[in-house]
């Protein structure tokens, strides 16, 4: 019966790339309609994609420097206090934690009992929270810190009156650059500036302090040796067993007053706190799109009661059921993916921006910007399913009655 | 079209169309007369397969639209019928030429074809020069002179036109109906629905429709006489 009479019985068809032409007469039609329904799903797009972006930039930035800290650094302090610590190891602790075989290596840091000023007409009380510590030359490696300018302590300069800055305690000095030789006022004596060193990713106490080698504290400022804090560096996978050791190594008399803390875990903290709050912005930007979804559900809605008389008319000129369906679920399709494809741009946008104000690395995350994407193309579909139903139903006669 | 029966459900059911039959053959020119409420646009809506039968068989060429499915029927009235209405149903976010060419879209046909007939189309109903123009910019008889190529652009063998002249000034009317008479000349099928009697009495074959039921035909009176 084909064979005879294909004329009669061909089915009405629609081509694919007419499918798309039909969706978008729609929205091309009514601009700014399109133009605000789109908006929605936009801000919802923009906010989910910008969070991630933000929370993977941030978070790379701080990963960066959990790496360069290492998370395999320990810090011993001796309490003061109530148990009658004096805040200081006895002498000879250093070389105990060194003997741990776990220790990669150990450096300890004492305090010097004297000013740090810039001249000796200055008074004694105007340290400005700048302090002087004695180390050992093993410091600079345990703590992975760099020498912003000149040098670090070494076994000659150890020995003489020499002291290294913190990046804190040379901008409070007003010492930049140490092309001609420097000197500060330690104590009662002149001693010259050999180096300055780059911000520690964690040691703010050193930021701020000093640093002498060990031998001229005790030949030039009588301080005592002991240590009031020692850096360890552990092999890795060994920290927790490593970490129960030291107390005991450290202070064998008081090793309840030791407490061994891990500077990273600090920061991971921080990585996780941020973590909790991407969750909620994202949970946020969710509802944006959820909100934006049910403005394009309403908009359609509305399209298929005003646009009765074009689906009438469309089903007279050889429109199937399922054409019509189809031509309205394109449509919210189209909305949704048009305030998809500004909320991607917009989000990346919000990222670059604020990274580039933090000077953070920008990482747009592949998948957020394809699943933002594809999550207002879902939204769309789920918005336009009902009104196209509804569109699909209507009867022709129906619609025609305008 | 044979013992036609039409209810809309209710209670009780509205019986639009009660028994109806008409023939309408190749290349006849009818005119469906009567006031409104008498069924006239019921008896168009199912001779052009909008709307199915309660009862009764429509045939189309000899194929009982009743086997058919959607798709099938979509695919007679994309094919094979052309529409013209009263209130034009132009899409005004579109230009002359691509309303035009939604005639041909639900045949498949590509968009180069669509706008190509299309604009011959045009040029047939004396639009010639408003091929871009969107038809809020024109006249109304401009309009329906747009809708009427609208049903034609697929070279429908059957015309089904429901008032088409309903709200147009005399001149327009003129024009349109000069295009029917056209058509007509050029072998198409064409019913005419109207309650305006001088048009329908200016058509070769007048139908006249009362209460659900064929008063008259003039056909069959010419037959019997």
């Amino acid at each position: 019966m084909t064979a005879t009479l294909p004329q009669r019985t061909s089915a009405s068809r629609l081509r694919p790339s007419d499918v798309l032409r039909v969706g978008a007469s729609g929205p091309r039609a009514r601009k700014t309609r399109t133009a605000l329904s789109a908006l929605g799903v936009s801000i919802g797009i923009a906010a989910m994609v910008g969070v991630l972006g933000l929370s993977e930039s941030s978070k790379s930035a701080l990963l960066d420097e959990i790496s360069a800290l290492g998370t395999n650094l320990l810090t011993v302090e001796s309490g003061v206090g109530i148990g009658g610590g004096d805040g200081k190891f006895p002498e000879g602790s250093l070389a105990a934690v060194n003997r741990i075989e776990t220790i990669e290596t150990a450096s300890a840091v004492h305090d010097v009992e004297a000013s740090l000023l810039k001249s000796e007409f200055i008074p004694s009380g105007q340290t400005r929270g700048l302090t002087v510590v004695a180390a050992s030359e093993s410091l600079l490696e345990t703590l992975n810190g760099e020498v912003a300018e000149g040098r670090w302590l070494d076994n000659a300069t150890s020995e003489y009156p020499a002291v290294v800055l913190g990046s804190v305690a040379a901008e409070r000095l007003g010492i930049t650059t140490l092309t001609q030789p420097i000197y500060v006022y330690v104590g009662e004596h002149y001693v010259e500036v050999i180096g300055i060193l780059e911000e520690f990713p964690l040691s703010a106490d050193l930021d701020r302090s000093a640093i002498m080698g060990q031998q001229a504290s005790e030949a030039f400022f009588e301080s005592d040796p002991s240590p009031t804090t020692i850096f360890a560096r552990v092999e890795s996978g060994t920290l927790d067993a490593t970490r129960d050791l030291i107390p005991t190594t450290a202070d064998a008399e008081n090793p309840e007053e030791v407490t061994v803390s891990r500077p990273s875990d600090a920061l991971e903290a921080q990585a996780a706190a941020d973590d909790a709050l991407t969750t909620l912005f994202l949970g946020l930007g969710a509802v944006a799109l959820l909100v934006g979804g049910i403005g394009i559900a309403n908009v359609m809605v509305i399209a298929v009661i005003e646009r009765r008389g074009e689906i009438g008319l469309r089903r007279a000129l050889g429109a199937t059921r399922a054409h019509i369906r189809r031509q309205f679920l394109t449509e919210a399709v189209i909305l949704s993916a048009l305030g998809g494809a500004v909320g991607v741009a917009l989000g990346i946008g919000a990222t670059y921006l604020y990274s580039g104000l933090q000077g953070w690395r920008v990482i747009i995350p592949g998948t957020a910007a394809a699943g933002g994407f594809l999550a207002a193309l879902l939204i769309g579909a789920a918005a336009g399913l009902y009104p196209a139903m509804r569109a699909a139903r209507l009867a022709p006669t129906e619609a025609l009655r305008a | 079209m044979r013992n036609i029966v039409k209810e809309y459900p209710g209670f009780p059911p509205v019986r639009a169309l009660d028994d109806v039959s008409v023939r309408i053959d190749h290349g006849e020119l009818v005119a469906v007369v009567g006031p409104s409420g008498s069924g006239k646009s019921t008896l168009l809506n199912v001779m052009g397969t909008l709307d199915r039968p309660t009862r009764g068989v429509v045939a189309i060429d000899g194929d009982d639209t009743a086997t058919l499915n959607d798709r099938q029927v979509a695919g007679v009235r994309a094919r094979r019928i052309g529409f013209v209405f009263q209130q034009f149903f132009l899409l005004d976010g579109m230009s002359a030429i691509d309303n035009v060419a939604n005639g041909l879209i639900y045949q498949g046909v590509g968009i180069k074809e669509r706008r190509e007939r299309s604009a011959e189309t045009l040029r047939r109903v004396g639009l010639g020069h408003r091929l871009t123009h969107p038809p809020s910019h024109m006249s109304g008889g401009e309009r329906q002179r747009v809708a009427v190529a609208r049903a034609l652009v697929h070279e429908p063998a059957f015309v089904l036109a429901d008032e088409p002249t309903g709200n147009l000034d005399s001149r327009s009317t003129g024009a349109v109906m000069d295009l029917i008479h056209g058509l007509h000349d050029e072998g198409t099928t064409i019913a005419v629905i109207t309650h305006d009697t001088t048009i329908a009495a200016s058509l070769p074959r007048q139908v006249s429709v009362f209460d659900g039921r064929i008063e008259s035909d003039s056909a069959m009176q010419s037959a019997f006489a």
